[in-house]
C-alpha cells in the first residue's frame, strides 16, 4: 500500500514539473529545447547529488545542515591541493574529495552516534566550524580560475554521449543509490531506523550506527560535489555555496521525503531537485528578478510539507478503513 | 548507548533542579573567567563605555533567545527569527518612505513580528506540521519577500527620534537596549518560573500527550509561544534597525544559529522539557564577552564563529562524555 502512495506522489511531482515546463514553453518555446533541458539538468546535478545524501540522512530521522559547508571546505582543500601539485591526476583528486568529505561526515556521524547529540545541533555547529576552517586554510583568499590546472577544470565539462560528465555522475549516483536503498541490508536499515527506531532495535539494527553511515554517505557525496562545483565554476572561496543546505532540504521535502523519517525515495529527491532547478533556470528566461528565487523556494517548501502531511494522514485513514472492513 | 535511553531521557537519576543550578554556576564561572582573561589580554577591555558597547553584541539576540528558550523547552523550534527581523525591518523601511512617524514604525515592527509568528504557529499547531521544516520554509519565505521588495537596494532616512531605540542611553553608559533586555529577562523569568503558563510549557516539553490529557491546551500554548517568538523578533528588528539606521534584505543573516546556540549554551535541553531563563541570561553574557574579547584582539568574525560552533557542540558533548565515563567507572 505505501508503495502505491509513494508512486502517486512521484507521479504528482512529475506532473507538476511537466505543467511548469508547459507554462514556461507556452511563452518561451526555446526553454524546452533538448539542449537547454540538458543544460538545466547539468546545472541541477550538484543539487541532485546533495539531495540524495540528505534524503538518506532524513530517512534516519536526522538532518544534515553542514552539507554546503562540507562542499565548500572539501572544494577549497582539493583546490589548494591542485595549486600545490598541478600534476596530480583528476581521479586521485576525486578520490581525495570523496574521502575528505566522508571524513567530515564521520565527524557528524560520531557525534550523533556515540554522544547522542541531536543532529540539528551537531550539524549547525559543524556548519560554522567547517566555514571557519576554510577561512583559516585560505586566509580568506580566493583560489581563482588561472591557478587551477587545465585537467582539473576540464573534467566535469568533458562530454560523453552528448552529456557532460557532471550530468553522468548525477545519473550514476541516482542509479547506484536506487539499488543501494532497495537491494542492500544497509539501504533497508535506513528505512527501518527512521520508520520505527524501537522496532528496528528489536530487529537487530543498530540505529545509531545506521545514522552514522547516513552522515558518512551524505558527507562523501558533499565532498564529491565540492570538487565538481569548484572545478565547474573554477573558483573556491569561503562563502562558496552559502545557504545551499536549505535548497537541499527543500529539494528533499518537495521530493516527498518525510522529515519525521522513514519515507522517501532517491527518485523523489531527484524530482524535487529538478523542480527547484527548473524554477531557478526559468526565472531569468521569463524575466522575473532572481530576487524572487528565495521566496519561491520557501513557498515551495511550505506547500510540499503540507502535501506530505496530507498524504500521511490519508494513509492512516486507509489503514483504519481496512481494519474496519476486516472486523 | 541504546536507542531507548535516547528517546526517553532518564531524569529521575539526577534531580532536575540541582543539576540546573550546577549548570548555571558553571556557566557563571566561565563568564567570570572570560571576563578576567579579557581584562588581562586587552588594555581596552576595562572601560565603562567599551563594556557598554559590548552589550550591543548580545542584547537584541538575547531578547529573541528568551522567547526561543520557551519554545525549545516546549519541544518546538523557530529557525525563521532572523528572517522575521528582515521582513519587519523592510516593512518599517517601506513605511518610512510613506512618511510614517516613529510610533507608527514601532507598531508596524511589532505587528509584522506578530503576523509572522502567527503564520508559523498556524502551520505548526493547526496543520500539525513539524516546526523545523515549517520554519526552514518560512525562513526562506520571509527573507525572500524582503529581497523581492528591496532587491539590492536599501531603505534609509529613518526619523531622528527613531534612533533612540538602538542608540539611546537611559542613564550614563546604560543603554536603552540594555534596560529593555533586563526588563524582558525579568518578564520571561516570571512567565516561565512563576506562572501556570510556564509550568504548562515544561509539561508539554516533557510529554505533550500527557499534558493534553492533564487538561493543558497544548496547541494553544504552542501557538502563543510562536506568537511571542515573532513578537520578540519584531522588538529586536526595531532595536537593530534603529541602531543601523538602514535596512538591507541581508540584515541579521545567520542570527538564528547564534540565538539557538545561546539558548542551548544556557542549559536548555534541545529536545525540550528543561532549561531556565537565568541560564540563558548568563549564556548571553558569555557569548557577548567571548566575541567582544576576541574582537579586541583583532580576531576576524568568521574565526569567532568557529569558537561559537565549538561552544555549541562542546557544551552538550562534555557533560555526556563525563556521564559516559562515570557510568563506565561505576560498572567497574
Amino acid at each position: 500500500m505505501p508503495k502505491n502512495i509513494l508512486m502517486s506522489r512521484e507521479v504528482l511531482l512529475t506532473g507538476a514539473i511537466a505543467l511548469l515546463l508547459a507554462i514556461i514553453a507556452s511563452r518561451f518555446p526555446a526553454f524546452i529545447a533538448p539542449t537547454n533541458l540538458a543544460n538545466v539538468f547539468n546545472d541541477t546535478a550538484p543539487l541532485i547529488l546533495l539531495a540524495i545524501g540528505q534524503m538518506i540522512v532524513i530517512l534516519t530521522r536526522c538532518i544534515d545542515l553542514s552539507v554546503a559547508a562540507n562542499l565548500a571546505l572539501t572544494g577549497m582543500v582539493v583546490a589548494m591541493i591542485n595549486v600545490a601539485m598541478p600534476g596530480l591526476p583528476v581521479p586521485v583528486i576525486i578520490v581525495i574529495s570523496i574521502g575528505f568529505g566522508a571524513l567530515l561526515g564521520v565527524i557528524n556521524g560520531v557525534l550523533v552516534w556515540k554522544l547522542a547529540i541531536p543532529p540539528i545541533v551537531v550539524t549547525l555547529g559543524t556548519m560554522t566550524i567547517f566555514r571557519g576552517t576554510i577561512f583559516l586554510l585560505s586566509d580568506g583568499k580566493w583560489v581563482n580560475s588561472h591557478e587551477f590546472s587545465d585537467s582539473f577544470k576540464a573534467f566535469p565539462r568533458t562530454e560523453f554521449l552528448g552529456l557532460p560528465l557532471m550530468s553522468w555522475i548525477a545519473i550514476a549516483a541516482v542509479l547506484l543509490f536506487t539499488l543501494v536503498m532497495s537491494r542492500t541490508t544497509l539501504g533497508r536499515a535506513f528505512y527501518a531506523a527512521g520508520g520505527n527506531p524501537h522496532a528496528a532495535t528489536y530487529a537487530g539494527i543498530d540505529v545509531g550506527k545506521t545514522q552514522f553511515w547516513a552522515f558518512t554517505i551524505s558527507g562523501a557525496l558533499a565532498g564529491l560535489t565540492g570538487y565538481l562545483w569548484v572545478s565547474r565554476f573554477a573558483v573556491a572561496f569561503v562563502d562558496l555555496a552559502g545557504g545551499f543546505e536549505l535548497n537541499v532540504v527543500a529539494a528533499c521535502v518537495i521530493g516527498g521525503v518525510a522529515i519525521m523519517g522513514g519515507i522517501g525515495t532517491v527518485f523523489g529527491a531527484m524530482l524535487g531537485s529538478l523542480f527547484l532547478g527548473i524554477i531557478s533556470n526559468a526565472l531569468p528566461v521569463v524575466n522575473i528578478s532572481p530576487f524572487w528565487q528565495l521566496a519561491i523556494s520557501g513557498g515551495a517548501i511550505i506547500i510540499a510539507v503540507i502535501l506530505n502531511a496530507q498524504a500521511n494522514r490519508d494513509k492512516g485513514r486507509i489503514i483504519l478503513k481496512r481494519a474496519e472492513q476486516a472486523t | 548507548m541504546s536507542d531507548t535511553s535516547r528517546s526517553i531521557p532518564d531524569r529521575l537519576q539526577s534531580p532536575l533542579e540541582r543539576r540546573l543550578k550546577s549548570w548555571e554556576t558553571l556557566l557563571l564561572a566561565v563568564a567570570v573567567a572570560i571576563f578576567i582573561v579579557n581584562s588581562f589580554t586587552s588594555p581596552y577591555f576595562l572601560n565603562a563605555w567599551n563594556l557598554s558597547d559590548m552589550t550591543f553584541n548580545f542584547t537584541e539576540k538575547a531578547m529573541i533567545a528568551f522567547a526561543m528558550a520557551l519554545l525549545i523547552i516546549a519541544g518546538e523550534i523557530d529557525l525563521s527569527v532572523a528572517s522575521i527581523i528582515a521582513l519587519a525591518s523592510t516593512a518599517m523601511g517601506a513605511a518610512v518612505q510613506l512618511g510614517v512617524g516613529t510610533p507608527g514604525l514601532v507598531l508596524i515592527g511589532l505587528g509584522v513580528g506578530l503576523l509572522c509568528g502567527a503564520f508559523n504557529g498556524f502551520l505548526v499547531t493547526r496543520m500539525g506540521l513539524p516546526s523545523i521544516v515549517v520554519t526552514i520554509g518560512t525562513m526562506s519565505l520571509f527573507r525572500g519577500i524582503s529581497y523581492i521588495v528591496l532587491g539590492d537596494q536599501a531603505y534609509r532616512g529613518y526619523p531622528s527620534d527613531f534612533a533612540f531605540f538602538g542608540q539611546g542611553y537611559v542613564f550614563w553608559v546604560i543603554s536603552f537596549e540594555f534596560v529593555l533586555f533586563a526588563c524582558l529577562a525579568l518578564i520571561y523569568f516570571v512567565l516561565l518560573h512563576k506562572t501556570n503558563f510556564g509550568r504548562a510549557v515544561y509539561a508539554i516539553g516533557n510529554n505533550a500527550v500527557g499534558a493534553e490529557f492533564s487538561g493543558i491546551r497544548v496547541a494553544r500554548v504552542k501557538f502563543i509561544l510562536f506568537l511571542l517568538t515573532g513578537l520578540m523578533s519584531g522588538v529586536a528588528a526595531i532595536c537593530l534597525t534603529s541602531r543601523l539606521a538602514s535596512t538591507r534584505p541581508s540584515i541579521a543573516v545567520g542570527w538564528e544559529l547564534e540565538i539557538v546556540t545561546m539558548v542551548v549554551l544556557g542549559g536548555v535541553n534541545i529536545l525540550g522539557g528543561s532549561g531556565s531563563i537565568p541560564g540563558v541570561v548568563i549564556a548571553a553574557f558569555v557569548m557577548g564577552l567571548v566575541t567582544f574579547g576576541l574582537g579586541l584582539l583583532n580576531v576576524p568574525g568568521i574565526v569567532m564563529s568557529i569558537v561559537i560552533g565549538a561552544l555549541l557542540i562542546g557544551v552538550i558533548a562534555l557533560p555526556r562524555l563525563w556521564e559516559n565515563w562515570r557510568m563506565q567507572a561505576a560498572k567497574r
